[in-house]
């Protein structure tokens, strides 16, 4: 595999756009980018298209009947939550493995207010909330019981999650939420699943994001600098419960270690990570899972303040998903945007300073995981 | 299904394959053992998801006692779906894991504990589309 470079990115704000549709919002997300890195789509040799709701609408193909067809390859893909980041990692591939100059990632959602509740089963018996629940707030509350149930984490300490990422998400113009929220205000909130209330849950929404990767001579051509060190994706092995409770450490904590070997790096050489925040008790979990902290400390650094912005290890400081908002398959692209904005110094208001390396992480349940970590 | 379905009087069924209705003793929980590695699932698989094997596999009753592994309360559910609910992963002697509702214990988080002493009975929960009554099976707390 060759070094691959992220040459330009872009997101549109997150938020509503019920008078858009899927590949108008692709389209406006890839001609940014494509901007970003100083090329047009004609320089692009590969394109990789995340959609989930649209995973059979060749979503791609109709994002490039509004920017360009140019005949290039289009790879459609669907990984759940993980479609956007997945969509990156075949860009990578495409030019890591040497095969492609230039490839294309764009990750596009338009969610409707419902998110993942869909019709029930083909068999029209009703299985949710008769034989327990699938529903993704029940499923990351009783994850977070766990962490409760072996390290004694309360409530409180899964709430200021959520306190801090929509603290972060007020100096990101592109959050689709831009408002603090107090502890008690958390905690007040409308319960959605314990131990997971109204701000402890991500928001719906629609959303894009694209991003360029090339090769080493054409980063040289475009002056562009961040690397991408380690670009990996994994599914979750068996482990005890993973069929009953999905269990979101175990391939994390794969794909953390797969990804500091590729990257040769170790948690404590990140200057900033963006992870999979879509219910409060995720984070904590994850500060674990990538070795942030040891396990059992995670409630200890929310405590303490070592993931806020300025802290030891800033974690979301876009906003996270809690506060800038999950378009399903626009979220893993975005991660990259974030982390891609830091390292060249232009993410503004809420730059972490002096930024060299940062880690983008990002689960899809069934499960997929990917951690892309770039580098300068 | 045979010809003579929509004239055949109610019947009831199952809710998940995994739920077995005796006509005669109390219904119960089906696992299917890997008989190489000893991983026990719910439901019929190819080969086993851990050792990859593919069988022999054995049929094995389930208790009815189990114990609460996690617990959440949902508040918030799909349309029609009367809430709130108390929901838990079940864990049982034999190995294996069980996604249940909780039923005869309020929605508080100050009713329920890890490790409780969990008990398996089944009700009707609705009909299914030729109207046969489609029994559940739920947990609830261990009685005595």
């Amino acid at each position: 595999m060759r070094d691959v470079y992220v040459a330009g990115v872009a997101m549109i704000r997150f938020g509503r756009y019920p008078e858009r549709d899927v590949p108008d919002l692709g389209a406006e997300a890839v001609l940014l980018a494509l901007k970003d890195a100083g090329l047009s789509i004609k320089d692009v040799e590969l394109m990789a298209a995340g959609c989930l709701f649209q995973a059979n609408a060749m979503v791609g193909q109709r994002i490039l009947q509004e920017v360009g067809q140019t005949g290039i390859p289009v790879v459609n893909v669907a990984n759940a939550c993980a479609t956007g980041s997945t969509a990156f990692r075949e860009a990578w591939l495409a030019v890591a493995s040497g095969a492609h100059e230039v490839a294309l990632a764009v990750g596009v959602e338009q969610m409707g207010k419902m998110g993942l509740l869909g019709g029930g089963g083909g068999s029209g018996i009703r299985t949710e909330g008769v034989i327990g629940s699938g529903l993704m707030p029940a499923v990351f509350g009783q994850a977070g019981m766990e962490h409760m149930r072996r390290y004694g984490t309360t409530q409180e300490q899964f709430a200021k999650v959520a306190v801090k990422n929509h603290k972060h998400s007020t100096k990101n113009p592109l959050s689709q939420y831009q408002n603090e929220v107090g502890l008690e205000d958390v905690l007040k909130a409308r319960m959605v699943a314990y131990p997971n209330t109204l701000y402890m849950c991500c928001p719906t929404g629609d959303g894009a994001a694209a991003a360029v990767v090339v090769s080493p001579e054409k980063a040289r051509q475009l002056g562009a600098r961040v690397k991408v060190l380690a670009s990996v994706l994994t599914s979750d092995p068996w482990t005890e419960r993973d069929l009953t409770l999905p269990d979101v450490s175990t391939l994390t904590r794969n794909a953390a270690r797969k990804a500091y070997e590729l990257a040769g790096i170790g948690p404590q050489d990140l200057d900033l990570v963006e992870l999979h925040d879509c219910f409060a008790t995720a984070e904590l979990l994850h500060y674990e899972n990538l070795g942030l902290c040891k396990d059992g400390e995670a409630g200890r650094m929310i405590d303490e303040g070592e993931s806020a912005h300025g802290g030891r290890i800033p974690v979301n400081v876009s906003g996270g998903l809690l506060s800038k908002g999950h378009p399903l398959g626009a979220t893993g692209v975005a991660g990259i945007f974030e982390v891609t904005s830091h390292l060249r110094g232009s993410a503004g208001a809420r730059q972490v300073p002096g930024a060299k390396v940062g880690l983008s992480h990002v689960i899809g349940l069934g499960s997929a995981c990917t951690i892309n970590v770039l580098g300068v | 299904m045979s010809a003579s379905a929509t004239t055949a009087p109610r019947g009831r069924r199952p809710i998940v394959p995994f739920l077995r209705l005796p006509d005669e003793g109390e219904p119960y929980l089906v696992g299917r053992r890997c008989q190489p590695c000893g991983a026990v699932y719910l439901g019929a698989r190819r080969a086993c998801s851990r050792c990859t094997a593919e069988g022999p596999f054995e049929e094995i009753p389930l208790s009815r006692k189990g114990t609460l592994w996690v617990w959440s309360i949902v508040h918030q559910s799909m349309p029609g779906v009367p809430v709130p609910y108390v929901v838990g992963v079940v864990d049982l002697p034999e190995g294996v894991s069980v996604r249940s509702n909780l039923i005869d214990v309020e929605p508080d988080p100050a009713q329920l504990r890890f490790g409780m002493p969990v008990e398996m009975t089944t009700g009707v929960s609705q009909q299914d589309r030729e109207g046969n009554d489609v029994v559940a099976f739920y947990f609830r707390p261990a009685r005595g």
